[in-house]
């Protein structure tokens, strides 16, 4: 790729980039949220088109019009949110508009050719399982199943560790390496340094539109130089907590259970309390039920059973809690947590309309100088408070759902994912936020990235298939080695 | 939205032709009708008066992502609420109170009728678009029946009809022209759905269930109490249309009451995209058709449905321009490209 540059409206997001690939690597592509990784990858793929540049695929220049394009030429691409029907098995998904000659499906045949493909690569699926089924991690392996079965001699892999578990980044990285070696071209997304010098040959750091730095993995010196190529400045990857006395409960839930939006059993039997001054922990890949008993904490969903106490008072399905008191950063930024054809003002009283209105009426001007303090004390980036939210970036928009719950000053803070996508830059900045609001809040995060967890809990339960496997300290470290298994489901025997 | 009006034109201009007319001709007898004379022009705000009603109360609940398609049955119902009030209850009532109280029992009536889909949406969720459409038949059949039978004046010699409303009963007329006070009316309740839209906690609560409910859910915004009361509020504005029709035009019930305004109130809704003020200057716009078209009747013996089929062409064109505004279109010439090997 030469001189690769791509506008949007307001950003420059590629800026005169040139990359080259070598066939039979693996290539990561590196740098904070809004480097233009994914643009460019975008463009690849035969996504997006270049403003400016040229692709050139062995010497000879190529331009796309749609990703089929491409797809024609060997480059394929693997995009974080998965483009899989749900109720279609697993062969249908990977022959999906494939051109056939004939009208009628030949089921037998194409679950006989996506089966000798997976053996071929080590990918093990079963061809006929529905996707509704497969974990995220079996997902990704039909993502990638699709791309070989088009004969792609390029994969490009958009952030593809972050919905796994750990043994499952592992598995993932093995057939990434695998396939290169077999001879195809790997090209992958990610902010994650470990992962960077565990998979990849290769090195291109993007930041701010334009490459930064390009090396060869063997040549790196350390993480921190990586990170401090990434981020542009000198970034401590570690939080220090203060200790704080745990107080009084801020909630507690007993036995509860409950249902998930297809009418199975989401989460069952789930005790556990959090105090005031704690950060308490439920750790689980996504899908295991977190979500769901999140929303039913939050008064979304109904419980089967089971009793949630709040602020000491038991909470009624039928009574709405009081926004002011309990501070929700949800997981679907874009789907729950804000509005995205609104304006940022609107965005930001969305947990506390009321108070900006006097007897109905709307207080511009109060409503203004709040979000004007907020976006600056939490340093988003915004093009002005009447800007809509999604004009902002994944960070960005985080961190004004952020301003918005802890502005509030409550007193139970429910963060679920809070960092997802985010940065390293961005990261640290939740955190501190989180582990000041500690200090006059309970707070339960519900996360994924067992890093965030152990950096930040005090007590960390993990969650599989919807029951809580054990809640423990942080400070008992055996315990802390079986929770990468525990979140596969595997629990220990152990003695106490 | 220019090129849109504009390629609508020439859409019509093909339908003028294919009924045997010149385009050229059949516009300016068009423009003529609507605006030759300031009489026209108070002819095309006459006709405004009721699509103002009408587009307002879809806009209403489109703003929280319902669709009241019911306008036309909730127009015939707030008629028949008004007349009611004209015939039977003007006699005890001081003439100074007449009209007020016509206007309450239009809008009750509408908002009644309108609350039954609205109810039915918010209990059990059963689909509004097609429980408002279908009471539409209802209620015009209710109408009917009404001035055919039961309400029909003794002394009309046979026409279907009510008896001639006392005339404290009518709405104030301007100039001498049929301009009536249904025009302050409806203009005062677009200015004050723009200051609720825009201003109050209401708005910005209807905002919120409008463009995200999900946000709405965790905002703890009651999207039952919304439902049923946009639904009677949406119901309301459109009974006030026929409130204004029978008071202000015809001062009694009779045909003609029901000639699709309701239906039309959509389009304006949705050609304003919603905003109330522009539901003024939109419902202005479409009404100069129907006058427009009803001349071509007159003068060049074309059917004046010429004018309705003008208006759906162009809301089909400003959707669709609303669409592709949204995308730039660039001609692309394919080239071959090689494969990796």
């Amino acid at each position: 790729m030469k001189g690769i540059t791509k506008r949007f409206p307001g950003v420059l997001a590629n800026d005169r980039i040139d990359l080259e690939i070598q066939p039979g690597k693996v290539h990561a592509l590196l740098g904070e949220n809004g480097a233009g990784k994914t643009t460019l990858m975008n463009i690849l793929s035969g996504r997006y088109r270049p403003d400016d540049g040229e692709i050139l695929v062995d010497h000879q220049r190529v331009r796309f019009h749609s990703p089929k394009d491409a797809l024609q030429v060997g480059i394929g691409m693997v995009h974080q949110h998965f483009m899989l029907i749900p109720n279609q098995t697993v062969a249908e998904n990977i022959t999906l508009g494939m051109e056939s000659p004939r009208f009628i499906l030949r089921r037998e045949k194409i679950e006989q050719d996506v089966e000798r493909l997976s053996k071929a690569h080590g990918l093990s699926i079963d061809p006929r399982a529905y996707i509704y089924d497969l974990s995220l991690g079996q997902q990704q392996r039909v993502e990638i199943l699709k791309l070989l079965y088009r004969n792609v001699e390029v994969l490009i892999l958009d952030e593809p560790t972050a919905v796994l578990t750990p043994s499952e980044i592992e598995e993932l990285s093995k057939t990434l390496k695998d396939l290169a070696r077999s001879g195809k071209t790997i090209l992958f997304i990610t902010h994650k340094l470990e992962e960077v010098m565990e998979i990849a040959d290769e090195i291109t750091i993007l930041r701010k539109g334009r490459v930064i730095a390009q090396t060869k993995t063997e040549e790196v010196e350390s993480r921190r130089e990586l990170a401090r190529l990434m981020v542009g400045r000198e970034v401590v990857l570690r939080v220090e907590k203060e200790p704080v006395i745990p107080g009084t409960t801020v909630l507690e839930l007993r036995d509860c259970s409950g249902y998930g939006d297809r009418g199975h059993q989401a989460f069952q039997h789930i005790t556990f309390a959090v105090r005031r001054g704690e950060i308490l922990s439920i750790v689980g890949v996504a899908g295991n039920g977190q979500t769901e008993l999140v929303e039913a904490i939050m008064g979304l969903r109904p419980l089967s059973s089971g009793q949630i106490i709040l602020f000491g008072k038991p909470l009624q399905e039928s009574t709405s809690l009081n926004m002011g008191e309990v501070g929700y950063i949800p997981e679907d930024r874009l789907g729950m947590g804000s509005i995205p054809s609104l304006t940022l003002v609107d965005n930001l009283i969305l947990t506390s309309y009321p108070s900006f209105h006097r007897r109905g009426v709307f207080q511009r001007e109060a409503a203004a100088r709040k979000t004007e303090a907020l976006l600056s004390r939490f340093h988003v980036v915004a093009p002005g408070i009447h800007a809509t939210a999604r004009q902002l970036s994944g960070g960005n928009l985080q961190k004004l759902i952020l301003a918005r719950e802890l502005s509030k000053n409550p007193r139970l803070l429910i963060a679920e994912q809070p960092t997802h996508g985010l940065d390293i830059g961005a990261t640290e900045e939740v955190w501190l936020e989180l582990l000041k609001q500690r200090e006059t809040a309970g707070i339960l995060l519900v996360s994924g990235d067992l890093r965030e967890v152990l950096s930040l809990s005090d007590r960390v339960g993990v969650i599989f298939r919807g029951r809580l496997m054990d809640i423990l300290s942080v400070e008992d470290e055996d315990w802390i080695s079986d929770i990468g298994p525990m979140m596969a489901g595997v629990k220990q025997e152990r003695t106490r | 939205m220019v090129v849109s009006v504009l390629l609508a034109l020439l859409m019509g201009a093909l339908v003028f032709l294919a009924a045997g007319a010149n385009p050229f001709k059949a516009y300016a007898v068009m423009g003529l009708g609507a605006f030759g004379s300031l009489y026209d022009v108070s002819e095309v705000l006459v006709k405004a008066i009721p699509l103002i009603f009408c587009g307002l109360s879809v806009a209403l609940s489109a703003k929280i992502l319902l669709w009241n398609i019911g306008g036309e049955g909730q127009l015939a119902v707030g008629g028949i609420g008004a007349a009611a009030v004209a015939l039977f209850l003007s006699p005890h009532l001081p003439p100074a109170l007449t009209l007020p109280v016509m206007i309450l029992a239009g809008f009750l009536a509408g908002g009644l009728w309108a609350s039954i889909p609205g109810v039915l949406k918010a209990k059990m969720g059963v689909n509004e678009i097609l429980t408002s459409l279908l009471l539409n038949y209802v209620a015009i059949f209710w109408l009917e029946h009404l001035y055919f039978g039961p309400w029909r004046d003794p002394m009309g010699m046979g026409f279907p009809g009510t008896a001639i409303f006392p005339e404290s009963a009518w709405l104030p007329r301007f100039f001498q022209t049929r301009v009536h006070l249904g025009l302050i009316l409806c203009v005062l309740l677009a200015l004050v759905l723009q200051w609720v839209f825009s201003r109050t906690q209401w708005g910005y609560e209807m905002r919120v269930i409008g463009e995200n409910p999900k946000a709405a859910r965790l905002a703890r915004i009651n999207l039952t109490r919304y439902t049923l009361a946009v639904m009677f509020v949406s119901g309301g504005l459109a009974g006030l249309a026929g409130m204004a029709e029978t008071s202000g035009i015809h001062y009694r019930l009779q045909q003609g009451l029901v000639v699709g305004y309701g239906y039309i109130g959509i389009i304006v809704a949705w050609l304003s995209r919603l905003h109330p003020i522009g539901v003024l200057f939109v419902a202005f716009f479409l009404a100069s058709f129907l006058v427009g078209g009803d001349q071509l009747q007159a003068v060049m013996h074309l059917p004046s449905s010429v004018g309705l089929v003008l208006e759906g062409t162009l809301l089909f064109f400003i959707l669709g321009s609303d669409f592709l505004s949204k995308y730039r279109l660039r001609v692309i010439f394919k080239c071959q490209a090689p494969h990796l090997k």
